[in-house]
């Protein structure tokens, strides 16, 4: 509802604007970004969520027919953290974690949604900047391991599995070239952080306007405060938690024991 | 509905976990054991971390053994001498399993050592009480009288700091309670287990001590020395997920009755040889799962990695 709100205002906003366009020189776009929701909120019945992100083109001038189609790329990213791959192997007729390989810094989630395939629309340097691939090699992989892209295609064939990394090469729907609407699902387990949304309009296989924002995803409640109790205050979230153990436990027993008297 | 957990960091359903919680608390009811040795490899296989599902594990067998100490405490079925010189032990066991797991955990190798350690424990376990409880059940069917096997401790008389043990009507070193202690408190905080299942052999067949008090100063050793691990896994790994544990517990205490009632109807031996076949067939799970080839070699460890 909200959205729709949203898009309706915009749809008026550049309606407006297209009534001042001229009709020549040069073409320039950039996009106007929007989001249905201001932040993520991480609750204790937290089970993922959906990002809706829509907005349209504000442009310079009246489209003409020579300057070919649009095209929309929009990026997720969650906040980059380093991390372990472990490759299991069969020492001893056991499988064993043997091997292991760091990457400093990898996406913790990242979304890439865009109106056509990214290597249809996109050349080289554009692809690498905004495609799955480009973001985990940015990421500043130490190539030190024995077999360094086979530990990084495993990072990222787990993540895309569990939901972290995710390409939707149609996920962007594009209305008369000035409206476009994206939906990003976030899993359940998605870490804390700044979420960056941005925004690309892409033109014969160049990026030609980019727009950014950032959602912020946090823990709140009961999950913020249990949180941040046992990385900061670990004494007392211990006794804590055995406190509530144990008249959880006690109170239980006894309740379920009267009941059964009843 | 699910509920997120905020240390393990994954979503889960609320009745799973009350369920699960509930059918290991059948069993710990039914046959007198914490049931951790259950509940750990059920929670790694639901998708909990290894290190979360084993450090939530000490929280949950604290409340679940405090009402059962109370209940032996009334009945004066507690040697709190001995429990006390068990758990001296089982504290400085604790503390070296903390720090075991804590090199476990940088080295990544947390679930294969857990599953190991299952394997091995269990199988042995497992095969003594089956041998057990199939002589049981056959001289209860001849009608014979059993002859309980007494070990010879004469080695363990030679041994200094003597001390004297009312409740349990012995007079005997505190090295030998100390040294199981240890071993059970490095256990408890590696496998996630009260240790129980090796405790109440010990004190009879290696301690000598009387079996009236065995349960109750099991119970009250197991109930400190699993407070003293959730206070050490919360410092040294912040691996305790509280709401994890309440969660697992509610449920376990409910199921915890119900096995109570349904164990007074069976058999000991009966129930012996079920909770041995139980023991032996998790670990016959664990087993194959470390023996077959996985379909994913790979895995991220993000928390590792800090």
């Amino acid at each position: 509802m909200r959205a729709a709100v949203g898009i309706a205002a915009i749809a008026a906003l550049v309606i407006g604007v297209a009534t001042a366009w001229a009709t020549s020189g040069p073409l320039d776009e950039e996009p106007v970004v929007a989001a249905a929701q201001k932040e993520v909120a991480i609750t204790a019945t937290f089970a993922g969520d959906e990002l809706f992100v829509y907005g349209a083109v504000s442009r310079s001038r009246r489209l003409q027919k020579s300057d070919g189609p649009l095209d929309v790329v929009i990026v997720v990213e969650g906040p980059a953290a380093p991390i372990i791959v472990r490759k299991k192997k069969w020492i001893a007729g056991l499988w064993i974690n043997a091997a292991a390989f760091f990457i400093a810094e990898a996406p913790s989630y990242y979304a890439v949604a865009s109106t056509r395939p990214l290597l249809d629309i996109l050349d080289k340097d554009g692809y690498r900047r905004v495609s799955l691939d480009g973001a985990v090699i940015m990421a500043g992989t130490p190539f030190s391991a024995e077999e360094p892209l086979e530990f990084r295609q495993a990072a990222i064939r787990l993540r895309r599995r569990a939901g972290f990394y995710v390409t939707k090469p149609s996920g962007v729907a594009l209305a008369k070239s000035t409206l476009y609407q994206a939906r990003f699902s976030l899993p359940a387990n998605i870490i804390e952080g700044a979420y960056a949304v941005t925004v690309y309009l892409v033109r014969n296989k160049r990026i030609v306007g980019e727009q950014d924002f950032v959602i912020p995803v946090r823990r709140k409640g009961l999950e913020q405060f249990l949180y941040r109790a046992a990385m900061e205050r670990p004494t007392l979230y211990g006794l804590g938690t055995l406190a509530t153990a144990l008249i959880a436990g006690y109170l239980a027993s006894e309740i379920f024991r009267r009941l059964r008297r009843g | 509905m699910h509920i997120y957990l905020p240390i393990a960091q994954v979503s889960v359903n609320i009745f799973f976990l009350l369920g699960l919680g509930a059918a290991v608390g059948v069993i710990s009811g039914l046959f007198g054991v914490g049931g951790g040795f259950l509940m750990t490899p059920l929670l790694i296989f639901a998708g909990i971390a290894p290190d979360v599902a084993v450090s939530t594990q000490a929280p949950q067998l604290v409340a679940s053994s405090f009402s059962g100490f109370l209940a032996h405490l009334k009945r004066q079925a507690v040697d709190i001498r001995m429990g006390t010189v068990l758990l001296a032990g089982g504290i400085v066991g604790s503390e070296i399993g903390v720090a075991i797991f804590s090199w476990l955990r940088s080295l990544g190798q947390v679930e294969f050592a857990v599953t190991l350690l299952y394997v091995v424990f269990l199988g042995v376990v497992g095969v003594l009480m089956a041998i057990e409880s199939v002589a049981a059940l056959r001289s209860a069917q001849n009608g014979a009288a059993t002859t309980a096997w007494r070990p010879r401790r004469r080695w363990m008389h030679q041994l200094p700091l003597k001390m004297r043990f009312k409740a349990s009507q012995l007079y005997i070193s505190v090295i030998p309670p100390i040294t199981i202690g240890m071993t059970i408190g490095i256990l408890g905080a590696i496998m996630g287990v009260g240790g129980g299942f090796i405790m109440l052999p010990a004190m009879i067949y290696i301690l000598g001590m009387r079996s009236k008090v065995v349960v109750g100063t099991s119970l009250y050793q197991i109930m400190i020395v699993m407070a003293y691990t959730t206070w050490r896994h919360s410092v040294e790994n912040q691996t305790v997920d509280a709401a994890l544990a309440v969660v697992l517990l509610l449920g376990g205490v409910i199921g915890a009755q119900i096995g109570a009632s349904l164990g007074a109807r069976l058999r000991g031996e009966q129930l012996r040889f079920l909770l041995a076949a139980l023991v032996l067939s998790v670990g016959l799970v664990l087993a194959l799962d470390l023996m077959i080839e996985p379909s994913e070699l790979f895995s991220i460890d993000a928390r590792g990695a800090f």
